[in-house]
C-alpha cells in the first residue's frame, strides 16, 4: 500500500519557448536618467545584437508560476528520503543558508583587499584546519569544486612529489570495487590503470596488492568505506605494502560520513584524500553543484598543493602566492566560497561530540534499513556495514524483475530510487544510504515499500516491470534516448 | 551459441583467424551482461594493438567497459555500422556485431586464449 504522499500531480507543463508570446516582459526598469550609451560604439558593431531569436517572452506571474510547477516535478531532499546510495543525501540544515548569507560572507568581492576581507580569510583558515582534525591530515586546500575535481587535484599532487624525486612512475591502482571516476581520475593525469580483484568478502585483497605494487605503481586510489559499504579493515597493511615501494596512498572519501569523529585516515596510512562537502558536511547537492571538494595532504605532499595558501602574517591572514612547487591553481579565485561558508556554519553547529554521533547515527539507520530488508533480499557480501548496504536482485530477475524496475517502482510510492546497478563487483545492485537525518518513521515508510514491491514482484511482476504508473511521465525509453538523444528544442 | 572455432579471453572478448586476419568482438555473455549497448568506441584502421590490453569501449545504460584486444597486431577494418546502430551488438555479437579485423602479427598468442567449451566452463563457473 502507498502511503506516502507523492509530487508528481502536475499537468503537463509546456516548455518556455512554447508558452512565449510576442511583446510580454518580465520587468520594467526606471527610467534611464544618464546619458543614453551606443553599444555598437562602445563595444564595436560585431559585439551587438539587434535581438535574440526565438527568446521567451512571457510575464512575470507566468514566469513564476511555470518555474514552480516544474520544481514542483521534481524528487527533493525536502520532500522525503533520498537513499541514492554513495551520494549521502543528507538533509541540508537551514542555518548553513542563513550564514552563508551574512551581508559580509555573501557579497565579499573576490578582488577585495585582504584587509578588508579578513572575515572570509578566517572562515577559509578556520574550515582547513578543522577539515584536518577531522581527517587527521597537515593541510588542505579548499579549492577543488567537487570530488571528481579533488581526485584530480590529488593525484596531479601524487604526480608532482614523484616527479620531483625524478620519476613520475606509470601507473595507479584500482580496486575493482571502486567509483569509476578514480580510473578516470588516473587516466586524466596521464597513468596507465591497474585494476585490482576484491576477495571474496568484498575487500582489499593484500597478496593482489602486494603483487601489483612495485616501483611503476605512482599510487593507489582506494574508497573506504568502500562501495559496498564495509571497512576496508586492511587499509594500514595495504599502505604500508604500497609505501614500501614508494608509491602513495590515495582515499577517496566520498564515504567519508562513515568515519568522521570516529576514524582518522591520517592515521591509517592515507597520504592524500578528498572530501566532499555537499555530501559529508551538509551542503546543497544536485542538480550540478555548485559542490567542494577540498584535497587533505600530509606534510610530505603540502609543498605542491594548489595557490594560493593563506598563511598568518603577524595578527592578519594574507594569500601567499609564492610557492614554486605547486602546481598551480586549480579553479579560479578560492573555490566555492559560499559552500566552504555552508560546511563550516555546519561543523561549527554540531561541534565534535555532534559530528560523531550524527556518524553514528548514519551507521545506525543504514544497519536498520539493512536488518529490515534482509529477508526480502539477496545480500552478496554480509561483511558488517557501516553507512549503506548493498543489495542484489538475484531473487527478483528469476523473476524478470530487475534492480532498475524496482528502482522505478519506488518512485510511485512517494521515494527516490537507490542507486541502481552500482558497485559494478554486486550483479543488480541495489545500494541503499538513507544517512543519519530520516527519522525512524520514514526509514519505516522505505523499508516497508521496498518489502511491498518484493510482494508484489511474487504476485504481480508486470506491475513492478512497467513502474512508474503514479508519475506524470510513465516509463521513459532510456535506451532510445542514450542511442538517438534529440539535444535541441525545434519550434 | 559459442561458435567452436572462435578463441575466447576472460574478458569475454572472442576471435576467429582467417590467414592473417583476425575478426574480434565481445561475446554474447559479455552483451548480456552489459544491456543494452548505446555507444561503442572502437579504435582507428592503422592502430597497433597489444593483447591484453585496451582497444575501444562499449557504453550501455549501465556502465562503461573497456575492450581488450584478444591479439597482438595493427587494425585494418572497423565496424562503422555500430557507431549509427550499436544495438546489433545486442543482437548478435558473435556476427554482424564484429568490432575490428586485426592483422596478427604473432599467431602464437591464439594458443593461450579459450576454445568455445573451455570458455563455457569458465562462465558456469565464475562470472
Amino acid at each position: 500500500m502507498i502511503r506516502k504522499v507523492r509530487n508528481h500531480l502536475n499537468p503537463e507543463e509546456g516548455l518556455v519557448f512554447e508558452i512565449s508570446s510576442p511583446g510580454k516582459k518580465a520587468y520594467q526598469l526606471p527610467d534611464l536618467d544618464v546619458p543614453a550609451v551606443d553599444p555598437a560604439q562602445a563595444l564595436g558593431p560585431a559585439n551587438v545584437r539587434r535581438e535574440i531569436e526565438h527568446f521567451p517572452e512571457i510575464s512575470e506571474v507566468e514566469t513564476i508560476r511555470h518555474f514552480t510547477r516544474l520544481s514542483a516535478q521534481n524528487y527533493a531532499i525536502d520532500f522525503g528520503c533520498y537513499p541514492l546510495g554513495s551520494c549521502t543525501m543528507k538533509y541540508n540544515p537551514r542555518v548553513n543558508e542563513l550564514v552563508a548569507r551574512t551581508e559580509g560572507l555573501a557579497w565579499a568581492h573576490p578582488y577585495q583587499p585582504e584587509a578588508l576581507a579578513q572575515g572570509c580569510l578566517e572562515v577559509i583558515d578556520v574550515l582547513e584546519r578543522y577539515l584536518c582534525e577531522v581527517t587527521g591530515m597537515d593541510a588542505v586546500s579548499l579549492q577543488p569544486a567537487a570530488g571528481a575535481h579533488g581526485e584530480w587535484t590529488g593525484i596531479m599532487l601524487v604526480r608532482a612529489l614523484h616527479e620531483s624525486r625524478g620519476n613520475p612512475r606509470k601507473k595507479i591502482l584500482v580496486p575493482d570495487s571502486a567509483h569509476g571516476t578514480n580510473p578516470a581520475t588516473a587516466a586524466m593525469c596521464g597513468y596507465d590503470v591497474e585494476s585490482i580483484k576484491s576477495n571474496d568478502r568484498g575487500l582489499i585483497d593484500l597478496e593482489a596488492v602486494a603483487r601489483a605494487a612495485n616501483e611503476d605503481v605512482a599510487a593507489m586510489m582506494i574508497t573506504n568505506p568502500n562501495t559496498l559499504g564495509i571497512f576496508e579493515e586492511n587499509i594500514d597493511k595495504a599502505a604500508a605494502i604500497l609505501h614500501e615501494k614508494g608509491a602513495m596512498v590515495y582515499m577517496d572519501g566520498a564515504n567519508m560520513n562513515a568515519l568522521v569523529g570516529i576514524s582518522r585516515p591520517g592515521d591509517f596510512g592515507v597520504d592524500v584524500m578528498h572530501l566532499n562537502l555537499h555530501k559529508t558536511f551538509s551542503t546543497p547537492h544536485g542538480g550540478g553543484g555548485p559542490g567542494a571538494g577540498p584535497v587533505a595532504v600530509r606534510s610530505h605532499l603540502e609543498p605542491f598543493l594548489p595557490i594560493p595558501r593563506v598563511k598568518r602574517n603577524g595578527a592578519a591572514l594574507a594569500f601567499d602566492y609564492d610557492r614554486p612547487q605547486s602546481i598551480g591553481k586549480v579553479r579560479a579565485f578560492y573555490g566555492n566560497f559560499g559552500v566552504l561558508v555552508r560546511a563550516l556554519a555546519y561543523t561549527l553547529a554540531h561541534g565534535g561530540p555532534g559530528l560523531r554521533n550524527a556518524t553514528m547515527d548514519a551507521i545506525l539507520n543504514a544497519n536498520y534499513v539493512r536488518t529490515r530488508l534482509q529477508d526480502y533480499y539477496d545480500m552478496p557480501y554480509d561483511s558488517p556495514s557501516m553507512h549503506e548496504c548493498v543489495f542484489s536482485d538475484d531473487r527478483q530477475s528469476a523473476k524478470g524483475v530487475k534492480t532498475g524496475d524496482i528502482a522505478k517502482r519506488l518512485i510511485d510510492y512517494g521515494f527516490h530510487p537507490y542507486t541502481v546497478s552500482f558497485p559494478l563487483i554486486v550483479h543488480g545492485a541495489l545500494m541503499i544510504e538513507p544517512t543519519e537525518t530520516e527519522p525512524k518513521q520514514e526509514l519505516d515508510l522505505l523499508a516497508d515499500a521496498l518489502i511491498d514491491i518484493a510482494r508484489e514482484i511474487d504476485d504481480d511482476p508486470n506491475l513492478v516491470k512497467t513502474a512508474p504508473h503514479g508519475t506524470r511521465v510513465s516509463r521513459v525509453d532510456e535506451v532510445t534516448a542514450a542511442r538517438k538523444p534529440i539535444l535541441r528544442w525545434r519550434p | 551459441m559459442y561458435p567452436d572455432n572462435y578463441r575466447y579471453t576472460k574478458d569475454h572478448e572472442w576471435v576467429t583467424v582467417e590467414g592473417d586476419t583476425a575478426t574480434a568482438g565481445i561475446t554474447h555473455h559479455a552483451q548480456e551482461q552489459l544491456g543494452d549497448i548505446v555507444f561503442v568506441d572502437l579504435p582507428k584502421v592503422g592502430d597497433s594493438c597489444t593483447q591484453g590490453k585496451t582497444m575501444g569501449s562499449v557504453e550501455s545504460v549501465k556502465a562503461v567497459s573497456d575492450i581488450y584486444s584478444p591479439v597482438s597486431g595493427e587494425v585494418i577494418a572497423v565496424n562503422d555500422s555500430l557507431s549509427s546502430s550499436p544495438e546489433v551488438l545486442n543482437a548478435d555479437p558473435h556476427g554482424t556485431g564484429w568490432l575490428v579485423k586485426i592483422r596478427v602479427s604473432n599467431a602464437v598468442e591464439l594458443d593461450g586464449l579459450m576454445t568455445a567449451a573451455a570458455y563455457q566452463e569458465y562462465l558456469g563457473g565464475s562470472h
